[in-house]
C-alpha cells in the first residue's frame, strides 16, 4: 500500500524535473491514442520533431507560434502568482490584437507605428483584465467565471467589427483592413517569418522574472497571493497589488495579440488566435508560474502545434492530438506538483 | 489497576538523523486520564500520530487489552477505539453536526440512518453534557462547539480510548471548565483519556498521572499530579528549573498610545463601543476577557487595518485614527498578531520574506522599488541568530517552522525596530515554557528600556505576572481596570462576566 505524506521542503531540483517528468508522462500517454489511430508511435513522434524543431526554418516556425504563449504565459504566470485568477487571456489578447490593429492602420512612420501599437494593444488588454479585478476588488465577484466569460464577449464583438464595420467591401470577407505596410514588424531572418515581436517576447521573460523577484511590487504581489491577510496586516495595500497585477497581466496578454498582428497577420480576423489565451494557462502551470519557464514551456508546447500539422500530414493522425496533448500536458503538470507538497511513501508492507 | 486499554512499548521513530522518539513506553487504563507533558518538539505529536496510525513506528508494539494490534492508518486506529481530536478540526464546514458525525458511516441499504444519528447524538449528548444542535451547519457554530462536534464524533465511531491534542488552547476559560467535566464523565464511564497540555495547572486539575517527554525519551513519570507543583513538573519537562521571571518596579512616563471613545461597527465578531484607554511609556497593560468580546477588533484598530466610527487615537500624541497599517508602523507602533499563521507570516514563502514583510518599503530592504536580497537575508540571518530561531537558514519555508520558532521570528521582526508600542495577542498560546519564558523577558526588556506594551490575552495568570495594569474588556467595551497589585484571578473572572470593577 502506498500513501502521501506532507513534505517539509521541496527539493530545488524538482523545479526541473517535474515539468519534465509532466512532459514525458504526457507524450506516453498519448503514445496510446496515436497506436489507436494506426500509425507508428516513434514514428510519428519523429515527425512532430522532424517538423517543429528539426532544421533552422522549423525553428523560427516554432519560435513564431511560441511568441504569442510566451506572453500569454507571463500573463497567467503574474496573474495566478498573487492569486488573481486571470483565465481571460484570450479575451484580452483579442482586445490588444483589435486596438494594435486600429492604430496600425494610421499612416505614420513605421517605428511609432509599432510603438503605439504595442503602447494601446497593451493597454487595450489591461482595460479588459480590469474589469473582472474590480469586480473582484469590489463586489467580490469570482474572477475566474468573469475573466472567463469576458472572452466570448470581446470575441463577439471582434466578429461584430469585422463583419460590420470593419468588413472588407471589396471581397466581401469578414476580415479587417490590413495595417500600413510600414507598421509590419520587421523580419530578423530573410526568408523566414522570425520578427521583431519574437525578440521582444523573449526578452519579456526575464524582465517579468526580475519584476516578480527583485522588485517591492513583486513582493508584494508574491505575498499578497500567498497570504492577503497577512500581507493587509503587514501594510500591503492588497486591492491595489490585486489591480496592479490584473493590469499588468492584461497587457502582457494584449501584446500577444499585438505581435500577431505585427508580426504574422498584419490584419485582423476570426481565427487570429487559435487559443493561445488558454493555452498560456498551460504555459504558465508547465513553467509552474516561474517567468524564465515560460520560455522552453511556450517552445514546447509551439513546437506541438506545428508538429502535429506535419505529423497529420505524413501518418494521418489527426492534428487534433495537438490539443489533446496540451491537455494532457496540463493534467500531467497538475498531478505531478503533487509532489512539490507530498512524497509517497510504502507503507504496511512487513516491517 | 486493571489491565491497561492500551499500551506503548519501546516505540522508537526517527526522521532523518532526528529521534523523535526513542523507547518511548506509555499506557492508559481504562477510566484514566492520561497526560501527556513535554516542551514543543519533545515527541509528543509524533507518539500520537504513531498511535493513530498516522506513522509507522521503526521499534516498538502497541497493544490494546494486551493483546499486539497494528495500526497502519486512522481507519485501523478507530477500528482499535481509538479516537483522537486534533488541534486542527476535520469538518465539513458546510455540512450539519449530524451529516459530519455520519460520514463514512455506512447507513442501511445505502441511506443514511438519520434516525439512528439523532439518537445516538442525543444520548452521548446527555451522558457527558455535550449537547449539539444537529441540524446546524458546522460554519456557524463557534470554535468549542467545533471542537466539542470532533469529541463527540470520536465517541460516536466508539472510541474507547480518546487523545485531545491541546484542546483547551482554542477554548475560553468558561468553555475548560465544560470540556474538563465532559472529559471526567467519559473517564467515569471507563473510557481512556490523554490529555496533551502544556498549561500545568490544567493538568494538575484534570490528569490522574502524567507521562512527561523530553528530547524523545520519557523524561518522568508524575503518579499525583494534583499534589505535585507545577515547578517540579516544568522542571522534568525541560531538565532545569524555571524562574518566573521578576517584574521590577518601574516608573511609567507618558502616554505613548491613546484611545478615547473609540467605537466600530459590526463588520465582523464583536463590535467595540466607546473604547477609551492609554498605555505609558514603561508600563505593561493587560486586556484580559473571554475571546470573543472585541479583542480582535480592538487589535485590527490598534494596527490600523479597521478604521473606527468614532473615537480618536493617537500615538506619541500624534492622532492617528484613521491611518493605515503601515503609516502606524512608521510611526513605532508594532505588532504581535493572536493568528500567526493567518495573519503573521506567510507559510509558503521563504522565512526571510515574513520577517522583512512589514518593512519592505523602507530603505533597509530597498530602494527605487528594487529589493535588496542580500540585506534581507543578512537581516533574517541576524534575527535568526539573536533569537534562536530553529529552522535550516533564512530561506526554509516558514509553514515549516514550529508554533514557537514561529512566536521567535514575529518577535524578532518587530522588536528589531525598537518600537515605541507594542501590542500582542496571546502571546505564549501554545508555547511551551521554556519559550513562554523567552516571550516574557523580551517584553520586560521592552518595558526597562521604557516602551508601552499591550497585551490581550486570556490567561490570566499569564496577565497577572506581566502586566502593571489589567483592563478587563466585555462585549466590545472596557468594564474596569485595575492595578495588578490589586487584582486577583477571582476579581478578574469576576470582571469578565460583565460585572463592574473599580479602578
Amino acid at each position: 500500500m502506498f500513501r502521501l505524506e506532507v513534505r517539509t521542503s521541496t527539493p530545488a531540483w524538482f523545479n526541473l524535473a517535474l515539468p519534465l517528468l509532466a512532459v514525458a508522462a504526457t507524450l506516453i500517454l498519448c503514445s496510446g491514442l496515436i497506436a489507436l489511430a494506426g500509425a507508428g508511435v516513434f514514428e510519428s513522434y519523429g515527425v512532430m520533431f522532424t517538423a517543429s524543431l528539426g532544421d533552422s526554418y522549423a525553428i523560427t516556425e516554432t519560435l513564431v507560434r511560441a511568441a504569442p504563449m510566451i506572453f500569454t504565459g507571463l500573463a497567467v504566470a503574474v496573474a495566478f502568482r498573487a492569486k488573481f485568477w486571470n483565465i481571460g487571456g484570450e479575451g484580452q489578447l483579442l482586445a490588444g490584437a483589435v486596438a494594435s490593429c486600429f492604430v496600425g492602420a494610421i499612416p505614420m512612420p513605421g517605428a511609432l507605428a509599432m510603438l503605439l501599437m504595442a503602447v494601446v494593444g497593451a493597454a487595450a488588454g489591461a482595460a479588459v483584465a480590469l474589469v473582472p479585478a474590480t469586480l473582484r476588488v469590489k463586489f467580490k465577484v469570482d474572477d475566474v467565471v468573469s475573466s472567463l466569460l469576458l472572452n466570448s464577449v470581446i470575441y463577439y464583438a471582434l466578429m461584430a467589427l469585422i463583419e460590420g464595420p470593419w468588413k472588407d467591401s471589396f471581397s466581401g470577407y469578414p476580415i479587417s483592413p490590413p495595417i500600413e505596410d510600414l507598421a509590419n514588424f520587421p523580419v530578423l531572418i530573410e526568408g523566414t517569418r522570425l520578427h521583431l515581436g519574437v525578440v521582444v517576447a523573449l526578452l519579456a521573460a526575464p524582465l517579468i522574472w526580475f519584476l516578480i523577484a527583485r522588485t517591492t511590487l513583486g513582493f508584494r504581489i508574491r505575498v499578497t497571493g500567498e497570504n492577503p491577510e497577512a500581507a493587509r496586516y503587514g501594510g500591503i495595500h492588497v486591492e491595489r497589488v490585486l489591480i496592479s497585477t490584473a493590469l499588468l497581466s492584461g497587457a502582457l496578454a494584449g501584446l500577444a495579440g499585438v505581435g500577431e498582428v505585427g508580426g504574422v497577420h498584419f490584419q485582423v480576423m476570426s481565427d487570429l488566435s487559435p487559443g493561445y489565451g488558454y493555452s498560456g494557462i498551460v504555459v504558465a502551470m508547465l513553467a509552474r508560474l516561474n517567468p524564465l519557464g515560460v520560455v522552453p514551456a511556450a517552445i514546447f508546447l509551439a513546437a506541438v502545434m506545428t508538429g502535429a500539422e506535419a505529423m497529420s500530414r505524413a501518418t494521418g493522425v489527426p492534428a487534433f492530438l495537438s490539443d489533446v496533448i496540451q491537455g494532457t500536458a496540463l493534467l500531467a503538470m497538475l498531478v505531478a506538483l503533487l509532489f512539490t507538497a507530498y512524497r509517497i511513501r510504502r507503507v504496511g508492507a512487513a516491517s | 489497576m486493571s489491565a491497561p486499554l492500551i499500551e506503548m512499548r519501546g516505540i522508537t521513530k526517527s526522521f532523518g538523523a532526528v529521534k523523535a522518539n526513542e523507547a518511548v513506553d506509555l499506557s492508559v487504563a481504562p477510566g484514566e486520564i492520561l497526560g501527556l507533558l513535554g516542551e514543543n518538539g519533545a515527541g509528543k505529536t509524533t507518539l500520537m500520530n504513531v498511535l493513530f496510525g498516522a506513522y509507522a513506528p521503526d521499534a516498538g508494539e502497541i497493544l490494546i487489552h494486551g493483546k499486539p494490534v497494528r495500526i497502519t492508518s486512522s481507519a485501523d486506529a478507530l477500528a482499535a477505539g481509538i479516537g483522537m481530536v486534533h488541534q486542527h478540526f476535520h469538518l465539513a464546514p458546510r455540512l450539519t453536526v449530524l451529516e459530519n458525525l455520519l460520514i463514512g458511516i455506512p447507513g442501511k441499504s445505502g441511506r443514511i440512518d438519520r434516525a439512528g444519528g439523532l439518537q445516538r447524538l442525543a444520548e452521548i449528548g446527555r451522558q457527558h453534557g455535550l449537547m449539539l444542535e444537529p441540524d446546524l451547519p458546522v460554519s456557524s457554530l463557534s470554535v468549542g462547539e467545533q471542537q466539542r462536534l470532533e469529541i463527540v464524533k470520536a465517541l460516536f465511531r466508539g472510541a474507547r480510548l480518546l487523545i485531545l491534542d491541546e484542546p483547551t488552547a482554542v477554548l475560553a476559560p468558561s468553555e475548560v471548565d465544560g470540556l474538563f467535566s465532559a472529559l471526567r464523565s467519559m473517564a467515569a464511564q471507563g473510557l481512556g483519556i490523554i490529555f496533551i497540555s502544556h498549561k500545568l495547572n490544567e493538568v494538575r486539575a484534570l490528569t490522574h498521572r502524567c507521562t512527561v517527554l523530553r528530547l524523545g525519551r520519557v523524561a518522568g513519570r508524575v503518579d499525583d499530579p494534583a499534589n505535585t507543583t507545577s515547578s517540579a513538573m516544568a522542571q522534568l519537562m525541560c531538565g532545569h528549573e524555571i524562574v518566573p521571571p521578576a517584574r521590577g518596579p518601574s516608573t511609567p512616563g507618558e502616554a505613548v498610545l491613546t484611545l478615547d471613545g473609540i467605537s466600530t461597527s459590526k463588520h465582523s465578531g464583536t463590535a467595540l463601543r466607546g473604547v477609551s484607554l492609554a498605555v505609558r511609556s514603561g508600563e505593561i497593560l493587560g486586556i484580559a476577557g473571554v475571546s470573543g468580546n472585541g479583542q480582535r477588533a480592538l487589535a485590527e484598530v490598534i494596527s490600523g487595518v479597521r478604521a473606527p466610527d468614532t473615537g480618536r487615537m493617537t500615538i506619541s500624541g500624534q492622532t492617528v485614527t484613521r491611518f493605515s497599517p503601515r503609516e502606524v508602523q512608521a510611526l513605532g507602533l508594532g505588532r504581535i498578531p493572536e493568528d500567526r499563521m493567518t495573519t503573521g507570516l506567510v507559510t509558503n514563502l521563504p522565512l526571510a520574506d515574513s520577517m522583512v514583510l512589514p518593512r519592505i518599503g523602507t530603505a533597509a530592504f530597498s530602494s527605487r522599488g528594487l529589493l535588496k536580497p542580500d540585506a534581507i537575508r543578512a537581516f533574517a540571518e541576524a534575527q535568526i541568530k539573536a533569537y534562536d530561531i530553529r529552522c535550516p537558514g533564512p530561506m526554509t519555508r516558514a509553514g515549516a517552522l514550529s508554533g514557537g520558532n514561529l512566536q521567535k521570528a514575529l518577535l524578532a521582526r518587530e522588536l528589531a525596530f525598537d518600537p515605541k508600542v507594542l501590542i500582542v495577542s496571546q502571546p505564549t498560546r501554545g508555547l511551551d515554557i521554556g519559550a513562554a519564558r523567552f516571550i516574557h523577558e523580551k517584553f520586560l526588556d521592552m518595558r526597562a528600556k521604557g516602551r508601552g506594551i499591550i497585551v490581550i490575552g486570556e490567561d490570566l495568570e499569564e496577565l497577572l505576572v506581566l502586566c502593571d495594569r489589567i483592563a478587563v474588556m466585555y462585549e466590545g467595551r472596557i468594564v474596569g481596570t485595575l492595578n495588578s497589585a490589586d487584582a486577583t484571578i477571582a476579581r478578574l473572572g469576576l470582571m469578565m462576566t460583565g460585572a463592574e470593577g473599580h479602578s
